[in-house]
């Protein structure tokens, strides 16, 4: 177990360099740079070679690829190109709380909608309820977050005369204001939890109802135990371990969904500044952002991993 | 007697395709409602998708002065948007458009994938560990950065990948097949297409790696078959099932996956009608801050239709193929979105 996980983290290593040189290199390509778009159509040819040599941009693209992956080996993920020439941990630092919440929020909420109603559904299998929570679950599941992002704000905007707080106040720490940070946090999270709280309640469901078609189960009730300790007891621990899996892969899936949800709801995060960095062709930051969604990304599959290996002893990795 | 009986028998065979087929239908109505309705819903889309310009009461582009925002009403049954383009006809011809680049970028990627797959499977040693490498890179972008990265790369407007499909490719610049500026609808779903054939090549190569392992493989070998006739007549063969299957998983998610791009303003180009671009931008701002919510309702509502059918679709397939999980789930049930 533990060389497992330490091979794993040392394949990461390969991996990530894979990953910094391939979007190092795809940017190089990319027609027009950062001085184009800072200069518009003001500057003469002479400014903007200029403005390349201070950005370290005329360099040979194996310096500039090894001056930034020196830097961030050592932690540091260099500065940004755009007009005050901010560090991107200095960026980081004040936008990875508003990820992590969000991200955060999105998992308990998909846990506290999923999980109660995939038992529910499948306790009660055939019935009024579960009916409900299916025709719920596959249309939670083809709704796409952004739209239905955008029809909460228009809807509470043209009925309720609401729309989200930080529309105008910026983001509020939940130590400052908890309130106002809930406010901010809740439905974010909450149309971002829709569709994987529908895919933990349908997976739930069917891999109750199998566990629950088991002898043991049988045997569980026939010595008299109640439906209660039946299930939460015996059937639910068998029945949560492929749900793992699919609440692993979906958490993964959500780390890109906080790009575009956080775009839809003004919240800025990191995936809001990997959009804009994108925009304004400020590709050291977008390097630097790509490597980090990548390396959690990866961090989180190989905790699925260890989390499942850990849920069902009979899986033993070598 | 025996041939008493053999008569009506081969009376009622010859007659069955036409009516079994109806029957197929009928009794796939009674017992997958859910995926009867599916399957009428994307029959409906692609109908709106060939016929737009017969269905759609105006053309989806035309700026009318006369109707700015005007709400929904027996003219514009959508109402119409900051230019006073018709709401109801952008959606109809947006389905074109999401469609063709689900489709184009699904047969592109599931192409690419299944090459990659099949070679990095048959020949293993080196050429399977590169490709196996570079598939591990890119599966460890999330896939919305993914999408970002190569959208971003290819998809600009004087990209280097686009000046060669210009130049040295006879993909056609402007109107092809209905829709206004194909490069720009081709050059997103090659990028979608990208994605998606990693997936393919991971999920095809491991089915080759259990096929090789056949004797007839073995005795096409000793009979001096060259690789690529392997490949292409006992392999390609084997693994064509499964890849369609991958297709069909993948034809939603890259249809969500246009939407989603273009939403995030780098996919489809404005003035062509595109149910994710139409969500995003002024119209975006027209409903959040102006109340004006038909322009994004409709478009939206239809992306989310085309996905919900697909899904019923799928769970009436899952409920055939394995009946133990009847009604929703299984494995992979509701599979992984990709984070759209």
């Amino acid at each position: 177990m533990l060389a497992f996980t330490v091979r794993r983290l040392l394949l990461l290593v390969p991996i990530m360099l894979g990953v910094s040189f391939l979007t190092f290199v795809s940017f190089r390509i990319v027609p027009g740079d950062i001085v184009d778009i800072r200069c518009g159509f003001s500057c003469d040819d002479e400014s903007r070679q200029l403005m390349r040599e201070q950005l370290g941009l005329t360099d040979p693209w194996y310096q500039q690829y090894g001056d930034w992956l020196a830097g961030v080996a050592q932690g540091d993920f260099g500065r940004s190109m755009g007009e005050g020439q901010l560090p991107v941990t200095t960026e980081l630092e004040r936008r990875l709380p508003v990820t992590v919440e969000l991200m955060v929020f999105t998992v308990i909420l998909t846990l506290v909608i999923g999980v109660p109603l995939g038992i529910l559904a499948a306790v009660r299998a055939g019935s009024l309820i579960d009916s409900v929570a299916r025709v719920a679950s596959v249309m939670g599941l083809s709704v796409p977050a952004f739209y239905l992002g955008i029809m909460v704000i228009a809807f509470g905007a043209a009925w309720f005369d609401w729309s989200p707080p930080q529309f105008a106040t910026g983001y509020v720490s939940p130590l400052d204001d908890p309130w106002v940070n809930i406010q901010q946090f809740f439905l974010p999270s909450l149309v971002l939890a829709i569709s994987s709280a529908a895919v933990t309640m349908r997976l739930l469901r069917s891999s109750l109802l199998e566990v629950l078609r088991y002898d043991y189960i049988r045997t569980a009730y026939s010595k008299g135990l109640r439906e209660r300790a039946v299930v939460w007891r015996h059937a639910l621990k068998n029945a949560f371990i492929p749900v793992v899996t699919i609440i692993g892969l979906e958490i993964g899936g959500l780390l890109g969904g906080t790009v575009i949800i956080e775009s839809v709801f003004a919240l800025n995060g990191v995936g809001f500044y990997l959009l804009y960095s994108i925009g304004t062709r400020d590709f050291l930051v977008v390097q630097s952002l790509v490597l980090l969604f990548a390396l959690t990304y990866v961090a989180i599959n190989l905790g699925v991993d260890l989390a499942y290996a850990w849920l069902d002893p009979r899986i033993r990795y070598a | 007697m025996a041939q008493e009986a053999a008569i009506p028998i081969a009376a009622t065979e010859e007659a069955r395709p036409a009516r079994s087929r109806i029957k197929k239908l009928l009794s796939l109505v009674r017992h997958q409602p859910l995926g009867a309705l599916g399957l009428a819903i994307v029959v409906g889309f692609v109908a709106c998708a060939v016929f737009a310009e017969w269905i759609a009461p105006y053309d989806p582009q035309k700026i009318n002065v006369d109707a700015l925002r005007a709400a929904p009403s027996w003219s514009h049954p959508f109402g119409t948007d900051r230019l006073g383009r018709d709401v109801l006809s952008r959606t109809v011809f947006g389905a074109r458009i999401s469609l063709m680049i689900g489709l184009v970028s699904v047969i592109i990627g599931t192409t690419m994938g299944t090459v990659f797959g099949v070679i990095s499977g048959y020949f293993g040693k080196l050429i399977d560990s590169i490709i196996q490498r570079l598939i591990d890179v890119m599966l460890a972008f999330p896939p919305v950065v993914l999408l970002l990265v190569i959208i971003t790369v290819i998809g600009d407007e004087d990209s280097a990948f686009r000046k060669f499909l210009t130049e040295h490719t006879p993909v056609p610049e402007g109107t092809f097949l209905g829709v206004p500026v194909f490069l720009d609808i081709f050059v997103i779903a090659v990028g979608i297409g990208i994605a998606v054939s990693v997936g393919t090549a991971r999920v095809v190569r491991g089915a080759v790696l259990s096929l090789k392992e056949n004797v007839y493989i073995e005795a096409a070998q000793a009979m001096g078959a060259s690789d690529r006739r392997i490949m292409m007549k006992h392999i390609f063969p084997n693994v064509a099932a499964l890849v369609v299957v991958l297709a069909t998983i993948f034809l939603p998610i890259a249809i969500l996956a246009e939407a989603a791009i273009s939403f995030l303003g780098i996919g489809v180009p404005d003035p062509t009608p595109s149910w994710g671009a139409d969500l995003s931008g002024p119209n975006r701002q027209d409903a959040i801050s102006g109340g004006i919510w038909w322009v994004v309702f409709f478009p939206g509502l239809a992306l989310s239709l085309v996905v919900l059918a697909f899904n019923l679709i799928g769970d009436a397939f899952r409920d055939l193929s394995d009946p133990r999980l009847r009604g929703g789930g299984g494995p992979g049930g509701g599979g992984s979105r990709g984070g759209f």
